[in-house]
């Protein structure tokens, strides 16, 4: 082998470029930027896109002048429980500093993706500004925006391509942000607006989706009634995927006529959702474009058990279904039997706090797993379940790569047995030998973290709450689980002992996050004198200001969040989190 | 997220012993054993809203009042189980922070004291207390409504509406604005 540069140099740098073009994994491109010096320059120069999954993992001013051509980011910002409140509303996760340093250092940039961060006007009128290729702007999950900083986006992106706003939270001070596409622009491909909850100017949309002939995604929002639904699908007949707004109104025969023939028309839509309070009388109108669909989202549609079953079984092609409860176990039977082309399967409570009987149990779970072979991703909240069942899907659905059970009650056994689900969940990560993604619910002792630790050998993402006994069931997991990547806890009696032991694997670990488990101070803080590498925040939502410092090694920590980091402390932190 | 309407006898009436018209009131397919029979006719509404409302999630006040249920109503005992769970954050993880997901949950429970069964009607259908009310007369069809209340055309005591509201305090109906 040629010594030194050598062995890079017996190609152009452009014939190597080409080489690593073919490789789209990150984990394959940074592979090869480890080989020799003269790779890992030609290869940061090439890179086209990267992720970063936490925004405090690296400083993007690094990010930046590392890789100085990327077209495409994706920056991932608060831990994932903050979708349901726990964590403080203040914690991070700005876009600013990343925005501005992109703003310097690419100017080429096309493509931006955020996942709950939170995103200001300023940071929208940046955007505007600086890239002139700009085409993506995709906020999921985000907040912080105004209408005001959509209508900068819409002025100035001349080729902008995609604006999605999925369950983004925007402000909306601007109520003709619309109108702020000029005339000439007819590049849009998607534009999802579902989350914004007042009225659009409906005959601004409808221009712009008549001029915009690329438009593959539509997604209205619940202020676009039906009778203007027709309209815009009259005039975009080459729609993909559809997020209707509200699908309710007084059955009028000559309503349901046009929509069901505009419906007719669309001949190439592959996805639905919306159907936002649908009503039983107009859903008929959807069973045009059924035979097509890949994708349907009825969970915006609390309608009767029985007329979401008339509609889903014509779905012969369906490979995702994400559906209210009410659909019940024999709504899920006519899936089992119709949709044999399912893959990934969500199930959300229609009612998520009352304990009104609801005739969907652990059934109609397993009905699906037996029924649909190429099952491969289920999120299904129910209020009872047994060993039996989970042995059930472990047993018909071995190639499932995502499992995510939430059994409503905490600490629900086994309904016949009145056993923990220890052994049911057991079978699942025995037996699934691609599980990436698992989430555990019921009554849940240390064994079945044995289990985990021990088989779940590809599992990336755990998330646990309320189980497990003792440190030891922390311990297992810890120890164990080779390709875990997040890990999210709460409400687990798991202390210090499993964290300490186990400090060097959170180095190979994206995050950690623990609340109302067992963690002191103290643990705490030898864990980050020990990780120079981890950042370990502590939160306490009472303290406003006062010192960390002072408390003593024996004080609970509510909520803890661990991640590896090259960027050293962040600088942002609010009164309430500390970094040690 | 669900409230109750209940009808509460307005107190100047005379208490009329009617006890063989009484109707008994208590969950489908419960048996009715033991215990229970001292409760039925004394029950006030507070006991009949926390054996109903044992299924809708809110925390009874008082749930010792049916300390003496019979050993065999594991139906309604797991209710109150369920019924005395406070919330917990984040718990069950599912996001509601949209108004879209709350608007499909207007529906309420109507009870009326001595009715056998209640209903459920949609807030959303109505316009406004009296549409309400009228709609609930209909309903309750053996009552009239006279003002804003429903008189029992038997023995002319008043029916008063009122409502549970997320505190847990029972409210007189028509404060509040409709919206």
């Amino acid at each position: 082998m040629p010594a030194g540069g050598g062995w890079a140099a017996m190609f152009p740098d452009e014939v190597w470029e080409h080489v690593f073009s073919f490789l789209a994994a990150d984990g394959d491109r940074n592979a090869v930027s480890l080989v020799c010096r003269g790779w890992h320059s030609i290869e940061r120069r090439s890179r086209r896109r990267i992720f970063v999954g936490n925004c405090y993992a690296v400083a993007p001013a690094v990010a930046v002048r590392r890789f100085p051509n990327v077209r495409v980011v994706s920056i991932k910002g608060k831990p994932h429980f903050a979708d349901f409140n726990l964590v403080p509303s203040d914690w991070g996760g700005r876009a600013d500093a990343w925005i501005a340093a992109m703003a310097e250092g690419w100017p080429l940039l096309e493509e931006l993706h955020l996942k709950r961060m939170v995103v200001t006007d300023e940071c929208l009128e940046l955007i505007a500004r600086s890239f002139k290729n700009f085409r993506v702007l995709a906020l999921s999950f985000c907040e912080g925006v105004s209408t005001a900083g959509l209508a900068a986006i819409a002025a100035n992106c001349r080729n902008l391509r995609e604006l999605d706003l999925q369950e983004t939270v925007v402000e909306e001070n601007c109520v003709h942000w619309l109108s702020h596409f000029p005339e000439s622009s007819t590049s849009l491909v998607n534009l999802s607006i579902a989350s914004l909850e007042e009225d659009v100017n409906l005959a601004v949309l409808e221009h712009l989706v008549s001029r915009c002939t690329n438009l593959k995604t539509l997604k209205l929002n619940y202020a676009v009634p039906l009778d203007r639904l027709v309209n815009l699908l009259r005039r975009a007949p080459q729609l993909a995927n559809l997020g209707t707004g509200r699908f309710t109104a007084e059955y009028r025969p000559e309503l349901f006529s046009k929509l069901e023939s505009a419906f007719a028309s669309c001949k190439s839509m592959k996805s639905l959702s919306g159907i936002c309070e649908a009503v039983p009388e107009y859903l008929p109108a959807i069973y045009p474009i059924c035979d097509g669909l890949t994708s349907l989202n009825l969970c915006d549609a609390p309608v009767n058990g029985a007329s979401l079953t008339k509609l889903v079984s014509r779905c012969k092609n369906l490979q995702r279904l994400w559906v209210m409860d009410v659909i019940e176990d024999d709504g899920l039977a006519a899936v089992a039997s119709s949709c044999k082309l399912l893959q990934e399967l969500r199930v959300l409570p229609c009612d998520p706090y009352g304990a009104d009987p609801v005739s969907l149990t652990e059934h109609g779970l397993v009905t699906v797993s037996a029924g649909c072979s190429m099952l491969r991703s289920v999120l299904y909240f129910c209020r009872q379940m047994t060993n039996a069942a989970l042995f059930a899907v472990a047993r018909s659905s071995p190639d499932l790569t995502c499992f995510r059970l939430c059994i409503i009650d905490p600490h629900t056994p086994d309904y016949v047995t009145q056993e923990p689900l220890d052994a049911g969940f057991s079978a699942i990560v025995e037996s699934c030998k691609d599980l990436r993604r698992l989430s555990v619910s019921g009554l849940l002792t240390d064994n079945v973290f044995r289990s985990v630790g021990a088989s779940a050998d590809r599992l990336e993402m755990l998330s646990i709450a309320f189980a497990g006994d003792s440190d030891a069931g922390l311990h297992y997991i810890l120890s164990g689980c080779k390709s875990l990547r997040k890990l999210e806890i709460r409400d687990c009696p798991f202390g210090d002992k499993a964290l300490l032991a186990n400090a060097a694997k959170l180095e190979t670990m994206r995050s950690l996050w623990m609340s109302s488990c067992f963690v002191s101070l103290g643990a705490c803080r030898s864990l980050a004198q020990k990780m120079p590498l981890l950042n370990v925040e502590v939160m306490d939502e009472k303290k406003r200001g006062g010192s960390w410092d002072s408390q003593p090694d024996d004080c609970p920590v509510e909520k803890l969040y661990v991640y590896r980091t090259v960027a050293g402390r962040r600088s942002d932190t609010p009164p309430c989190v500390w970094t040690l | 997220m669900s409230t109750t309407l209940e009808m509460e006898r307005s107190s100047t009436q005379p208490v009329v012993d009617y006890e063989e018209t009484a109707l008994t009131l208590g969950l489908p397919g419960v048996s009715r054993a033991g215990g229970w029979d001292q409760q039925e006719r004394k029950r006030g509404f507070s006991e009949t809203v926390h054996l109903l409302d044992g299924s809708s999630g809110i925390e009874p006040r008082g749930g010792e009042d049916l300390g003496d249920e019979s050993p065999d109503c594991a139906a309604s005992g797991a209710d109150r189980r369920r019924a005395s769970k406070e919330r917990v954050v984040g718990w069950p993880p599912v996001r509601s922070h949209r108004k879209n997901a709350l608007r499909g949950c207007t529906y309420v429970k109507v009870a009326v004291d001595g009715a056998p069964y209640l209903r459920k009607v949609d807030l959303e259908t109505y316009s406004g207390y009296h549409h309400l009310l009228t709609a609930l007369h209909e309903m309750f069809s053996c009552f009239t409504i006279r003002d804003r209340r429903l008189v029992d055309p038997v023995k002319g005591t008043d029916y008063v509406p009122t409502y549970e509201d997320k505190d847990g305090d029972w409210m007189l109906v028509g404060d509040v604005p409709w919206k």
